[in-house]
């Protein structure tokens, strides 16, 4: 969702403002450097949601956009190119935003349209590697080391494949970062942007690493890069020549040996595809301890909409529900009950928390609530027992409706009326 | 109190009274069994009345007794169920001596505490007889139909078995919507019936219509839905049981008016055959039915944990379906319909399946049907 550029803090667009040699990395119409040992790659999607959006409002596309959550507090959740030049940026405060930026067009997201495009992209990927980490909507690492004899390509040829069919199939740009770590190649991704590649060969990294500003470093913010300006370290170069030592009393062990691996182009970590959940759930910890079983029954309305509304958005059913509780004195008791039938529905999982709580969660003053669906089976696992009446149906039809209510306007717009401040009662 | 009773019918009198008593009674004395000699209080024929009793559901039972001191006493029915059940068998002295109950039988003998009779609730008369209906025709219904009922008590209204009483024929029927069992028969009520409809505990209702219908004889149904009481006696045994209080889903649209594909099968091999196949569906998920002209083929599993696939011959008519079901469900259905044939009916994979049993032929014997909502295949 935080594009890359404007991340690094390099400046807003690519042409002029990458770090000085970098754009000899970038592929052109005359192809790319060398990509030999360079199997991973960072794709990432430009200014996601508001390229989502301006799939439907193409008359859009030369004006500034800016997609923000509604409400005085929303935030910029992603901004187009033209809207960024004004300096409006993801996480801003969307009232910042419109004063920087009057003439730009603010739109509200419309996640079920994102997670859409999102699910889209990610199975372009796996049609090339079964490696694919995704690590949000819009980014992903992907180790074609396996997959490069099969499709007779090399990286870099892949890169750019992944580009033309994103936008093709899609109607939405990325840009990618090719590399021999996962790392370097996110660096790469975020000043290839927009729409954009670098390959940065294996045998170059410390060249194309060692001008950057120490920011570039993952792991380095606000406070750590002033630590370092303290010792004279303003780029990665000159982190990679001071001794551990001194590192060490600068910023601590932990981090000291972390920045200076990586300023050496050190990255170990292999790319991980996404394991299947085990479990999926919610949890509320409360600002004051809570006795009332009304209340306790409430907020575990509240924690049971979650981990349904989580269950259906990643498409997965479970049969067994658990409840967990920790007391004032942090004991901490678990108790589950396993369904007849797998389950997404808010109302059944919190019919069958409730039932654990009345009947099974002694009395005491409570700090946290949790609860969590276990043996999950997804779409591709086993069947979906079928219900006889129409009850089941109509909530289901109830609860998406919520869910997508939701997607538009956040998830306070829809709550069981129980949840309403003021109801005087925890029975749904 | 002092009495001599045989120790057959005390043991059997005790268990079955004491058979639906809490284990873990929110009072002591619900926990109790209270044996009621010759004070006419004791509501029976017998000189002896057992009863238990926890506010749910009650138990009377009548023994043959001699009595010396007639009087009451209320002892823990759990314990006096298992002393009398490891009598030995010779006759039966029991008598009460201030707070101590003692029983003797040939050598052994027992003292036990007894609890305060004054403590214990009234229990519920018993209400007015509806009509009468032979024992295991009763108990084969019940049996047929609580199968399908629900046994999560979060959806109170599903784990009852409904009762519908018309002046000429007795209804009963019960569902944990992904299933659905009804059985239809003739009767004659007794005395005049408005046509009423009742929902009653499945479990207790198959409980007492198995241990009533065991013996044998005539089952009395009695019925005061004013005040939620349901009454089963026979054999010198009485039971009621507190109706459910909630709303039976309005079933009767559900049953499908058409079909089209049906099929006639052989019970026991199929069941055989499913109980095989389906130890392969992980978690009991589901086994595939794929019926065409002459063969019904199972299968069950995947890749993953293994598969499993079984043929067998079919009469077949229709269109070629795959439907799968939880095949637990399944043997509930073709195990409740007691045929050795079933005739199944379908119309789409996604709608529900019909079981009825079949006579030899293959037709249709009316009376009982078990609805079965399939399972979805992934894809």
């Amino acid at each position: 969702m935080f594009d890359g550029v404007a991340r690094w803090g390099f400046g807003m667009g690519r042409s002029g403002d990458l770090p000085r040699g970098v754009s000899r990395f970038l592929a052109g119409e005359d192809g790319w450097p060398d990509d030999t040992g360079c199997p991973v790659l960072h794709v990432d999607m430009d200014a996601f949601y508001a390229s989502v959006e301006l799939r439907e409002r193409p008359e859009l596309r030369n004006r500034p956009v800016v997609v923000a959550g509604a409400g005085r507090r929303g935030v910029v959740l992603s901004a187009n190119y033209p809207a960024r030049r004004f300096g409006v940026r993801s996480a801003m405060p969307a009232a910042r935003a419109m004063r920087l930026c009057p003439q730009a067009v603010f739109l509200p997201p419309h996640f079920r349209a994102y997670q859409e495009v999102s699910r889209g992209v990610m199975a372009i990927f796996r049609s090339i590697t079964p490696l694919v980490e995704p690590l949000s909507l819009d980014e992903a690492f992907l180790d074609v080391g396996g997959a490069l004899r099969r499709l007779r390509a090399t990286p870099g040829e892949i890169g750019q494949q992944i580009r033309r069919r994103v936008a093709a199939e899609h109607g939405v740009t990325c840009s990618v970062g090719v590399a021999s770590t996962k790392f370097v190649a996110k660096l790469a991704s975020g000043m290839a942007k927009p729409d954009g590649m670098i390959v940065v060969p294996h045998a170059e990294t410390l060249e194309f690493l060692h001008p950057l500003p120490v920011s570039a470093l993952f792991g380095v913010g606000r406070r750590t890069a002033e630590r370092l300006a303290q010792l004279g370290l303003a780029t990665v170069a000159d982190v990679a020549a001071t001794p551990l030592s001194r590192l060490r009393r600068a910023v601590g062990g932990a981090a000291a040996e972390h920045l200076h691996a990586l300023a050496r182009g050190h990255d170990p970590r292999p790319v991980v595809p996404d394991a299947a959940e085990k479990s999926v759930g919610a949890e509320q910890t409360f600002a004051v301890d809570h006795h009332d079983r009304d209340v306790l029954r409430r907020e575990l309305l509240r924690v049971a909409e979650r981990t349904g509304a989580a269950l259906r958005a990643r498409r997965l059913r479970g049969r067994t529900v658990s409840i967990k509780v920790r007391y004032a004195d942090f004991g901490t008791i678990t108790r589950s009950r396993t369904l007849p039938v797998a389950t997404d529905l808010t109302h059944e999982i919190y019919r069958t928390a409730r039932q654990l709580l009345d009947e099974q969660v002694p009395p005491g003053a409570v700090r946290l609530l949790g609860v969590r669906v276990e043996q999950l089976t997804g779409e591709g696992g086993s069947g979906e027992q079928l219900v006889l009446d129409d009850e089941t149906a109509g909530w289901r039809e109830a609860e998406a409706a919520a869910d997508h209510v939701r997607s538009l306007f956040g998830s306070s717009a829809v709550r069981p009326a129980s949840l309403l401040p003021h109801a005087d009662d925890g029975d749904v | 109190m002092k009495i001599r009773v045989e120790r057959d019918g005390l043991a059997d009198a005790v268990a079955w009274v004491a058979r639906s008593l809490p284990s873990r009674p929110p009072v002591p004395v619900l926990g109790g069994v209270l044996l009621d000699a010759g004070s006419g209080a004791g509501d029976t024929d017998e000189p002896l009345t057992i009863s238990a009793f926890d506010y749910e559901v009650s138990a009377t039972v009548g023994v043959p007794a001699t009595v010396a001191d007639g009087g009451r006493a209320l002892v823990s029915g759990r314990l006096l169920a298992d002393i009398t059940k490891s009598l030995p068998n010779h006759p039966v002295e029991i008598s009460v001596d201030g707070a101590r109950m003692s029983i003797t039988c040939g050598n052994a003998r027992f003292s036990l505490p007894t609890m305060p009779v004054e403590d214990y609730p009234q229990l519920p008369a018993m209400p007015q007889v509806v009509g009468e209906l032979a024992g295991e025709v009763f108990s084969e219904a019940v049996g047929q139909v609580a199968v399908a009922a629900g046994k999560d008590d979060t959806l109170p209204m599903l784990t009852g078995v409904r009762l519908e009483l018309a002046a000429d024929k007795l209804t009963l029927v019960a569902t944990d919507r992904f299933r659905l069992a009804m059985r239809e028969f003739a009767w004659q009520p007794s005395a005049e019936v408005s046509e009423t409809a009742v929902l009653v505990p499945a479990r207790t209702l198959a409980d007492a219509a198995r241990t009533l219908g065991a013996s044998g004889t005539k089952v009395e149904l009695s019925l005061a839905s004013g005040d939620g009481l349901l009454g089963l006696s026979g054999a010198g045994r009485r039971t009621t049981s507190r109706l459910l209080d909630a709303e039976f889903p309005k079933y009767r649209q559900l049953l499908p008016s058409e079909h089209s594909a049906t099929a006639v099968v052989e019970v026991a091999p199929l069941v055989e055959a499913i109980k095989r196949v389906s130890l392969v569906a992980e978690r009991g998920t589901q086994v595939r039915l794929e019926f065409n002209e002459s063969t019904l083929r199972l299968s069950a599993g995947g890749d993953d944990e293994g598969s499993a696939e079984e043929e067998l011959p079919v009469e077949f008519t229709g269109e070629p379906v795959v439907i799968a079901f939880n095949p637990g469900y399944l043997l509930d259905g073709l195990g409740a319909v007691r045929a050795n044939r079933a005739h199944v009916s379908f119309t789409t994979p996604s709608r529900p399946a019909l079981i009825k049993p079949a006579d030899e032929e293959g037709n249709v014997v009316e009376g009982y049907l078990y609805l079965l909502m399939p399972v979805r295949l992934p894809g």
